[in-house]
């Protein structure tokens, strides 16, 4: 099979230092990692791989520096990788990032069987760009994926039926489509390998990764970056409400007796309510 | 029916599928129908779907007894199951008839599938999970979302394409009452003949058994970030739970750290509490986490940095080890139950 992975360069916000004197985040020391759901995407893709055979390339569109999370999926085992890195690529919304990652997609994988994205990336969570790569790719398309199944083709020498199944809404749906298609996979569904350390070495000298500026890439200037974006952001701010509480600091043992002294009356009903001497 | 006829409405996609859990298209309809009025036009619903006459004493009725001014209704044996590019391709084409100037969804999976692929077969522009929506003083629609992370928030416009589209999350917005006095127009469609054959096949569509949901009901809940320290510590925060007869709730760094299910993320991904008491240990307070939290009684937060938004949001702020804390809490309560005891 012919696999193409999107994967996306997010910065490892839960690491990320706070500013003593603003309380906000340094995203200057951000260090950048692949977005957890993206390595879900690669995962079904490498299993896949596994079963049935083909190729993988995996595609990041993103400042140079992405390159180092294409360089760890060639050492999970992607066969090919290509950074599409351009500063006209900037400032993209999901319409001009889905338009660029399907021009890459025609044009060193036109043959796909499937695209796997992962469900939403963890820093803007939008789950937008997989459902808009289908409608520019104009092939099938299925978001949330838990389990992939290949089903022997129905012809003789004819592609493979995938069967699909996902959990939207309350329903457990299972559905059929033939490829290709592109496919978003829940979070929940493939656990990621670790790399393995005998990979890396020849993952970081490896020849197989290409850079396509949108020059070479062949994209429509007004199409990409924020220039073919139809959203704008007008301004950014902090998301903390100040309910200037009570505040307790010192030694832990004194601060749990003031919660008790200063708040026992609501806390009190509940001390004990699923307890039983046997605990 | 002319073109000006529906030009410049606020839409909402009528996403009636699990009407008596999800009311976010309720929700909408109430917004839709203020920014309506900013507006000078009529808020409308769009319901697809089959026998709807039958459903929830008539799903068209209903709508309109929640706000809807229009309900734009196909009614066809064919819409019986909710597919995708069927819906992506009926909205399209009313879009494109009908110009609403608004179109908004709600953050369902299904509604979350079907808005970017609508979006981008409209080439306009499209704001994920919303907190708010409201007009700026020219009628543009400022849409706030949560952005890198969830530390922070965005005011988004869509400043030249239309219709400008949102997908916004339940509860961000409060339904208005029934009132079986309001007044609509109808507008019946015909499903297009022309309809493009599904790539994909539905093969099964299983109603999934209602699970029982402890930790929206639960009256303590004891939730856990990365600053919980490590695996074993976080399990720590079971046993507090149990003492105080609460649940156990996680951050998404914890959930993807392996410490705790995905049933228990709590935040706009995951589940809405609204306990009497609310334990937050070790969680810095992004807010895709607080958006979950909201309705908190009273929120008792524990993080070693006095500056995190969580601890801002706090009614008890305790600036120390959130896993020390958590220990000491443990020792507290079961003195507190021997002397009782006693």
């Amino acid at each position: 099979m012919n696999l193409v992975v999107c994967i996306k360069q997010v910065p490892a916000v839960a690491e990320l230092e706070w500013d003593q004197r603003t309380g906000g985040l340094k995203r200057d020391l951000a260090q950048g990692m692949m977005n957890p759901a993206c390595r879900n995407a690669l995962e079904a893709a490498l299993q896949l791989k596994a079963d049935h055979g083909g190729a993988i390339t995996v595609i990041s569109m993103g400042p140079p520096q992405a390159e180092e999370i294409l360089r760890e999926a060639l050492a999970l085992g992607a066969d090919w990788a290509v950074l599409l890195s351009d500063p006209t690529m900037a400032g993209a919304d999901t319409l001009a990032t889905s338009y660029t990652l399907a021009k890459a997609i025609k044009l060193v994988r036109r043959d796909f069987d499937l695209v796997l994205c992962g469900c939403y990336s963890s820093d803007s969570e939008t789950a937008q760009v997989g459902p808009q790569l289908a409608e520019e790719l104009m092939v099938a398309g299925v978001a949330y994926v838990e389990t992939i199944e290949v089903l022997a083709p129905k012809i003789k020498g004819g592609r493979p039926t995938i069967r699909l199944s996902r959990q939207t809404d309350n329903f457990l749906e299972t559905l059929e489509l033939e490829p290709p298609g592109v496919l978003t996979v829940a979070s929940s569904g493939f656990a990621p390998r670790h790399v393995d350390l005998s990979g890396i070495q020849p993952a970081f000298s490896s020849r197989d990764l290409i850079h396509l500026d949108a020059k070479k890439l062949g994209a429509n200037p007004k199409l990409i970056g924020q220039n073919g974006s139809a959203t704008r952001i007008l301004k950014v701010y902090p998301s903390v409400i100040d309910k200037e509480g009570v505040v307790l600091k010192g030694a832990v043992k004194a601060s749990v007796q003031d919660l008790f002294q200063l708040f026992g009356a609501r806390l009190n009903g509940f001390v004990g309510q699923g307890y039983s001497p046997d605990d | 029916m002319t073109e000006s006829h529906g030009k410049g409405e606020v839409w909402v996609f009528g996403d009636y599928r699990n009407y008596f859990r999800n009311r976010v298209t309720l929700q909408l309809l109430a917004r839709a129908r203020d920014l309506a009025q900013g507006l000078g036009t009529k808020a409308g619903v769009l319901v697809f779907g089959s026998r709807m006459d039958e459903q929830v004493g008539d799903l068209a009725v209903e709508s309109v007894a929640h706000g809807a001014d229009k309900v734009y209704l196909i009614d066809n044996p064919a819409l019986a199951n909710y597919r995708v590019e069927t819906y992506v391709n009926l909205i399209v084409r009313l879009a494109a008839e009908y110009r609403p100037a608004i179109l908004l969804l709600g953050a369902t999976r299904f509604g979350r599938e079907l808005a970017p692929r609508v979006a981008k077969r409209l080439r306009t522009g499209l704001t994920a999970d919303c907190l708010d929506l409201r007009l700026d003083e020219k009628g543009q629609l400022i849409q706030s979302a949560p952005a890198f992370g969830g530390n922070l928030v965005a005011d988004i416009i869509t400043p030249e394409d239309r219709p400008q589209m949102a997908t916004v999350r339940p509860g961000a917005f409060q339904e208005l009452p029934h009132d079986a006095q309001r007044r609509g127009e109808v507008v019946l469609l015909d499903l297009p003949d022309d309809l493009p054959r599904e790539r994909v096949r539905l093969i099964s569509a299983v109603r999934q058994p209602h699970r029982v949901e402890k930790l929206e009901t639960a009256r303590v809940v004891v939730c856990g970030g990365r600053g919980m320290g490590s695996k074993n510590k976080f399990k720590k925060l079971h046993d507090l739970a149990r003492l105080m007869g609460g649940e156990v709730g996680a951050t998404r760094p914890v959930v993807y750290a392996g410490w705790a299910g995905d049933e228990t993320l709590v935040g706009q991904a995951g589940r809405q509490v609204k306990p009497q008491v609310l334990f937050s240990f070790g969680i810095s307070g992004a807010i895709q986490h607080t958006a979950g939290i909201q309705e908190a009684e009273l929120i008792i937060a524990v993080n070693k940095n006095p500056e995190a938004p969580m601890m801002k949001m706090a009614d008890v702020a305790i600036v120390a080890d959130a896993h020390q804390v958590c220990l000491a809490l443990i020792k507290e309560i079961k003195t507190r139950l021997k002397a009782r005891a006693v």
